[in-house]
């Protein structure tokens, strides 16, 4: 390729292009690999399998402030089949973690819910460890429009 | 700073009957990532714990993160094996403790 005048201004606007978007998509990245981390730490380095845990959520949140979360894992809650935490995860928030439930024996059956926020349309995470050690999770999309970490 | 909390818990079950609690507490729940209009972070100030427990036995625990929404609301579920009290308890940033009981009796 010759280096002419039209090539250089080509090759200069693409690169620019490629910038902008780059710095664009870092923070949002940074904060899915956050999640991902702090899933490996909640684990301890086992990959989660799929399935035992559901996750609730409404496919559209009109208002970010106040989003209503549910989730639920199947077990006996007795002996070893038996729920230890589940924490939730939102992976576009300025900090992804939202909250670990503890349950017991006591606990009846591994249920909550809560409302929480989201600063934007993102994935809401749920991860489950068993007493036994495996862990489990699920991941629903979550649509804001308006988002509900104002500043 | 926070009122009285609102708790629903019922008021009779069966030995071994599983309930649904539901609490709410009022808490403005700063998540520290907003400016006031000088732009000046405003401090986090949050309920960071939560638990229930049932004659000193944990029932349900939740450890808080900024993102939960102001005035946190929570719905679980609880093993009712006789009667007894369920005690509530918030702890905010400050070190200040909400504590709120409810009792249940077993037919």
């Amino acid at each position: 390729m010759q280096l002419t005048r039209r090539n250089v201004l080509g090759l200069t606007a693409g690169a620019a292009a490629f910038a902008v978007a780059g710095a664009r998509v870092t923070p949002a990245l940074a904060s899915a690999e956050d999640a991902e981390k702090m899933i490996m730490e909640f684990t301890g380095g086992v990959m989660p399998g799929e399935g035992k845990v559901s996750l609730n959520t409404p496919e559209i949140a009109e208002n970010g402030n106040t989003v209503p979360v549910s989730v639920s894992v199947e077990s006996a809650m007795e002996g070893d089949d038996l729920v230890e935490s589940v924490i939730i995860f939102a992976d576009g928030n300025p900090s992804p973690a939202v909250a670990t439930f503890h349950f017991t024996e006591m606990s009846g059956e591994a249920l909550a819910t809560t409302r929480i926020r989201l600063a934007k349309t993102q994935n809401v995470i749920a991860v489950a460890k068993m007493k036994d050690g495996s862990v489990f999770m699920d991941k629903k999309q979550v649509k804001v429009t308006i988002g509900g970490c104002g500043g | 700073m926070a009122s009285k909390p609102r708790i629903k818990v019922p008021k009779s079950a069966s030995a071994g009957e599983v309930i649904t609690i539901k609490t709410l507490i009022s808490h403005e729940m700063e998540s520290g990532q907003r400016k006031d209009k000088d732009g000046n972070p405003i401090p986090r100030k949050i309920i960071n714990k939560f638990t229930c427990t049932f004659e000193g036995e944990t029932v349900f625990e939740c450890d808080l993160d900024p993102a939960i929404s102001a005035n946190p609301y929570f719905e679980f579920n609880a093993k009712v094996p006789a009667s007894g009290t369920f005690v509530f308890t918030w702890l905010d940033d400050d070190g200040s403790v909400y504590e709120a009981e409810a009792p249940i009796e077993v037919k």
